[in-house]
């Protein structure tokens, strides 16, 4: 078998066994490597299938689409505690192009808003401003910029092409130009 | 030699990929010390019913495991976890096992963060290579 299609057949076998597998596949607490087996409370804790089984599935970390399942309202996380405050919600997106040989990063505001505030990120992580923050892949993998919520709340690094994903072949001119995205 | 590396790269990957992740936090500044058992706090569980910013802006938790100094006086003062967990918005302190639920001696962590990961997986890769060097 030559090379390529080893590796395409692996790609392809990976693909189905995150789909497959995937979907659903929650550890007990009891032998989920953390908790302790011998606490007699762990059977009042909730097991995170009965809780995670019903919301969007997803192919990686804890397998929850945690934006559809906020948009379509499956879930409804208060935005304060006494919850009667509407979140401020931003509908920009930021197109990222330092990021050769992958597709650009087009960060989205708007999922992000929907979960937090502006002071979640700005300005202690990010700057606001485009290209106004040194970010690589070598921090992002260190746990700085993305990597501080991605990998350890939200899904995780090994997704690449969620964040890779704007081919600048399909890019109108304009856009390619100033780095800025509308919409 | 490429072969191998990549076969034990996607064989970790297919293995990851099959089982889900909860990204718990393990909190353990103090409690093994004082012969508790370790914190772990569930985001996938706190964040089905808060934004994320009811915690990291309004209850001034910084994101950093660990990094908040919580101790039990501060959760009974109705700090961190006391703003909650004081028998109103969710059950009180009293219920020591479910927050003190961890394996004793595991050290503060996200545990199976990818940073966590990446700093456990070169090991497999590392031997296979040494095996294919032979
Ligand atoms: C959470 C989002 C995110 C994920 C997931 C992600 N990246 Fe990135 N990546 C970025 C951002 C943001 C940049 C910097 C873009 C910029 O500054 O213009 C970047 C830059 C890069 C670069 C450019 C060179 C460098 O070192 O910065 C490479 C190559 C890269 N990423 C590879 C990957 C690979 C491979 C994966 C999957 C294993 C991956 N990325 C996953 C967000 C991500
Ligand atoms: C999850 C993190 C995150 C949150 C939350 C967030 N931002 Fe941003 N913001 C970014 C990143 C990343 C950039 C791009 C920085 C760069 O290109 O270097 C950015 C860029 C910006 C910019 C310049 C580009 C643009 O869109 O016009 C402004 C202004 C901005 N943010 C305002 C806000 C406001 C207002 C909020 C709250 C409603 C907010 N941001 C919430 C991460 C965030
Ligand atoms: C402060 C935490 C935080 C930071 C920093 C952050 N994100 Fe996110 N991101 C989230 C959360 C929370 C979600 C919701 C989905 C989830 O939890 O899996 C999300 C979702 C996303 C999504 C999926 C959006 C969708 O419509 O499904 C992408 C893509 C993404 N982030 C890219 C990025 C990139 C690129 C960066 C860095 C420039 C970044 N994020 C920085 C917390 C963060
Ligand atoms: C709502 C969650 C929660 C509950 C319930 C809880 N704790 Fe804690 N406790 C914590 C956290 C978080 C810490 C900080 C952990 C660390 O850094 O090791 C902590 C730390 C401690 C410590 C070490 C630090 C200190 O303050 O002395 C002891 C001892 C302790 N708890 C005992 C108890 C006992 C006994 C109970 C039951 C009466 C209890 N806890 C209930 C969350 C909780
Ligand atoms: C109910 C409260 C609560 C909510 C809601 C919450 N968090 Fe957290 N978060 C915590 C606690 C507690 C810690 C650990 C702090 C400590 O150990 O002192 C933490 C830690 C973190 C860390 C640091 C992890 C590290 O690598 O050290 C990040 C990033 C984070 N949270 C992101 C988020 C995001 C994104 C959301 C929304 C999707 C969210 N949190 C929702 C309580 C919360
Ligand atoms: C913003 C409010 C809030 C904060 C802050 C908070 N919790 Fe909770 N927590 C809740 C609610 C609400 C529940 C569900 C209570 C119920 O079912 O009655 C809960 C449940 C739990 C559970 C049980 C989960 C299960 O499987 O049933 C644990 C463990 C827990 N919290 C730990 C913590 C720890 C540790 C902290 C601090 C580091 C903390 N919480 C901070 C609101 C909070």
């Amino acid at each position: 078998m030559s090379p390529i299609r080893a590796i395409s057949l692996v790609i392809v076998l990976t693909v189905f066994a995150s789909a497959v597998l995937g979907a659903g596949n929650w550890q007990p607490l009891k032998n989920d490597g953390l908790h302790d087996p011998e606490n007699p409370a762990i059977e009042i804790l909730q097991e995170p299938g009965e809780a995670l089984g019903v919301l969007v599935p997803d192919s990686a970390g804890n397998k929850v689409d945690w934006v559809r399942s906020l948009q379509e309202g499956l879930i409804e996380p208060r935005p304060s505690l006494d919850g009667d405050e509407e979140p401020n919600i931003r509908d920009t997106t930021v197109l990222m192009k330092n990021t050769y040989p992958l597709f650009y990063v087009r960060f989205t505001h708007k999922p992000h808003t929907q979960w937090m505030s502006c002071e979640a990120c700005h300005d202690r992580i990010f700057v606001p401003q485009v290209d106004a923050n040194p970010i690589n892949m070598g921090k992002i993998l260190e746990g700085e910029y993305c990597g501080l919520c991605h990998g350890a709340v939200s899904f995780p690094l090994t997704e690449c092409n969620r964040c890779h994903n704007t081919n600048p072949a399909t890019l109108g001119r304009e856009e390619a130009a100033t780095g800025e995205g509308t919409q | 030699m490429a072969m191998a590396l990549l076969a034990v790269l996607f064989a970790v990957i297919y293995i990851e990929a099959a089982r889900a992740e909860y990204g718990d936090v393990v909190i353990n500044e103090f409690s093994d010390d004082a012969g508790m058992r370790p914190v772990v706090f569930p985001h996938w569980f706190h964040r089905i019913r808060f934004r994320c910013k009811v915690c990291h802006g309004d209850l001034g938790f910084k994101f950093e495991a660990g990094g908040n100094g919580i101790n039990m006086l501060k959760i009974i003062d109705g700090e961190y976890c006391g703003a909650c967990h004081n028998g109103d918005v969710a059950w009180s302190i009293e219920n020591c096992d479910l927050c003190h639920s961890g394996t004793l001696n595991t050290p503060t962590q996200v545990h199976h963060s990818t940073v966590q990961k990446l700093v456990a997986t070169p090991e497999p890769a590392a031997e296979a290579a040494a095996e294919g060097e032979q």
